[in-house]
């Protein structure tokens, strides 16, 4: 540390200048990386004519989770399609939701769209919502909420009937010992898919709390329960990251199980491919986004309802080997 | 950097007369120093809990099961030695466990995007990390802000940073996977490499921890920049009165926490192939817990690396131990609480009974 700031800066100039120079003198990877990626289409489908319009998007994600980009990916494939402009905004807490609803009526936004994970939380603001002449669609979560706070549709898939069909899933391969992993602890929607697998699964099911943002807790956390209970045979991802750090946890336990997983992403697409992961229970998030959207635009200028006073369910769709092939693609332009 | 300062003199001091009683105060106050030591507190609660869980759970006991504590012990404690030297030095990082994702966020996408060597990606996530604990330690030194205040300010950047510029590049919210990149499979032999120890699969963050707890002990006690570290951590204005360079001091510090990250977002690159750009928040406090588990006064100038290392060791080995003891998992949180706080009663009551007169 005797060294003076100056000829510390110099010599991390060496090494920098040294990294260039290895950089040009071929560091470059034959494999893999960027040039290897195939060139990639999202979904688009023409543009329509009718008047510009603004739809505000609200929805309760966290910042950077898969499963929500794929949402958004959804609602801006529909909005670019309807010539809708997108106000995409998001926050975990339930009060700021409502503050990010009341920023919209303040924009005068044409349509909102809208998840309802914290349904007390929203009845007031979704009621100024419609009292401002704003309709409202609800997405995601609220299956038994949106029809009372007066929204035209709602679009997503029920997490206790994923679960159930899981847990039918599991009943039909013979399982024995299910272990549901719970990445976030009370949210209500991770606790409904478990407590449906729980409801139909005929063998035993456990429940485990581990820190979905720090996966060396999640990886040893899951060797040290597998350890602990070597009959445990089929564990349960409730998100695709945590199902492949389950396949990592199992070889680490020496465990038998085989992971099953709920929602995608292009990576557990490529671990279904391979057989690391047996399937995953899809609840379509394109569709949830693109659906809400659409029909906020189908509202606003043929006055049409999409559902028919009931919630149109967009899953649950499994995706295992005997369909891979198709999906597997669209995971990969991050669409699935 | 030069080790010529405070080497321990083998010879006793001259001036002690070999009289019997005086000799018995000595022997009793070697083990009182003993016993002051800031990590001795938390070794006996280590000992306490292992023999608790030991008893509780017959799966505790295995040595497999040891080694999945140590990785997660390892994965924290990495980071609970920079940060708790940062905090000997009287300061705290917040952006310490984001920093773990912006680096291996880096690595990703540099040798991703532009189809590199990995290794380069390598190179250039330690640059970033450490410019990141650069630009925190100068930002302190030059506003005079507290560094609860700076690193929260970084703590928020990063945290956007890694979401927009993942989303710049990838189009998504988490990096490519790397895997079948040149250069990954030699990386990850360094940083997430599977050793067998006499028939025990032991993760190499385990041993790179080991290692790396022994040179900061190293550092931390027998070298002029250790004794920088504790003085200005304990009195900032005598320290620069006797001539401790105490800008130069905390910006290190703030580097070495960068280092730090640097290292352990390469284990969690190479560990799990992709990066999720949402990681690591929340970690940081889990960093600054070990630390004080481990003896480190949250008011600087007192603390070791020995006992964060123990102290990240409790925290795996209690995560764990609820789990192998088959407990309710829903009072998991709770569980994890109860421990802890016993642990540090312990801890605080060793140190007390040590103090006393």
């Amino acid at each position: 540390m005797d060294k003076s700031p100056s000829a510390r800066r110099t010599a991390l100039g060496a090494v920098c200048a040294a990294g260039l120079l290895l950089t040009v003198a071929g560091c470059a990877s034959s494999t893999g990386g960027a040039k290897a990626e195939q060139s990639t289409t999202g979904v688009t489908a023409g543009h329509a004519n009718t008047p510009r319009m603004t739809i505000a998007m609200v929805t309760h994600a966290a910042q950077g989770d898969t499963f929500w980009d794929i949402v958004r990916k959804g609602a801006e494939a529909a909005a670019a399609k309807d010539n809708v402009k997108l106000v995409y905004s998001s926050d975990p807490v339930a009060s700021n939701q409502a503050n990010l609803v009341s920023n919209a009526i303040n924009q005068k936004v044409d349509g909102l769209a809208v998840t309802l994970s914290t349904p007390d939380a929203m009845r007031d603001v979704v009621a100024k919502t419609e009292a401002a002449g704003i309709p409202v669609a609800a997405f995601n979560q609220g299956e038994d909420y949106w029809k009372q706070m007066g929204a035209i549709g709602y679009f997503g898939s029920d997490e206790k009937i994923a679960g159930q069909a899981l847990g039918d899933r599991l009943n039909s391969m013979g399982a024995k010992h299910d272990l549901c992993i719970i990445h976030q602890q009370g949210s209500v929607a991770l606790e409904d898919r478990c407590a449906g697998v729980k409801s139909t699964f005929k063998g035993t099911t456990d429940i485990l709390y581990v820190n979905g943002a720090d996966m060396p807790s999640v990886q040893s956390m899951l060797t040290a329960k597998l350890r602990q209970d070597p009959s445990i045979d089929q564990v349960t991802a409730l998100g695709a990251p945590i199902a492949l750090t389950a396949i990592s946890s199992i070889s680490d336990a020496g465990s038998k199980a085989k992971v099953n997983t709920f929602d995608l992403n292009k990576d557990a697409a490529a671990a279904i491919k391979n057989g690391k992961i047996e399937f995953s229970v899809d609840q379509q998030p394109f569709l949830e986004g693109y659906l809400a959207v659409d029909s906020l635009w189908l509202y606003k200028v043929n006055g049409n309802t999409v559902g028919g006073g009931q919630p149109t369910l967009t899953g649950p769709a499994f995706v295992d080997s005997s369909n891979i092939a198709k999906v597997y693609q669209y995971a990969q332009n991050g669409t699935r | 950097m030069s080790a010529q300062t405070t080497t321990p003199s083998s010879a006793p001091p001259p001036s002690q007369p070999a009289s019997l009683p005086e000799k018995r105060t000595a022997q009793r106050s070697l083990t009182r120093r003993f016993l002051a030591r800031p990590e001795v507190g938390a070794l006996i609660g280590a000992i306490a809990v292992y023999t608790f869980f030991w008893v509780m759970a017959p799966s505790f006991r295995s040595a497999d099961s040891l080694s999945t504590m140590l990785y997660q012990a390892s994965t924290l404690g990495l980071m609970a030695l920079p940060v708790s030297l940062l905090m000997i030095g009287g300061e705290f990082d917040l952006s310490a466990g984001v920093a773990v994702t912006t680096s291996s966020l880096t690595a990703s996408m540099f040798a991703y995007q532009l189809t590199m060597n990995v290794w380069m990606g390598v190179i250039v996530a330690l640059v970033v990390a450490l410019t990141v604990g650069f630009i925190n330690g100068y930002l302190l030194v030059k506003t005079g802000l507290p560094s609860f205040l700076v690193t929260l300010g970084s703590f928020l950047m990063l945290q956007g940073l890694n979401l927009a510029i993942t989303k710049i590049f990838t189009g998504n919210v988490a990096t490519n996977d790397i895997s079948d990149m040149e250069g990954f499979n030699s990386a990850k032999a360094v940083f997430a490499s599977d050793i067998n120890i006499a028939g025990v699969q032991v993760k190499i963050t385990v041993l790179w921890w080991l290692l790396f707890v022994a040179i900061g002990t190293w550092v931390l006690l027998r070298t002029k920049f250790g004794n920088w570290i504790f003085a200005v951590g304990g009195q900032k204005e005598s320290a620069r009165a006797v001539g401790v360079p105490v800008a130069h001091t905390k910006i290190a510090l703030f580097m070495l926490v960068g280092l730090g990250a640097w290292f352990v977002g390469m284990h969690q690159l190479f560990a799990f192939n992709a990066v999720q750009s949402g990681a690591g928040v929340g970690n940081e406090l889990l960093y600054i817990v070990a630390a004080v588990i481990g003896g480190c006064l949250l008011t600087g100038g007192f603390g070791s690396v020995i006992g964060p290392a123990i102290g990240a060791f409790i925290f795996g080995m209690v995560t764990q131990g609820i789990v192998f003891a088959g407990w309710n998992p829903d009072w998991f949180k709770f569980f994890l609480g109860v421990m802890l706080l016993g642990a540090m009663l312990l801890n605080t009551w060793v140190q007390r009974q040590a103090s006393r007169r």
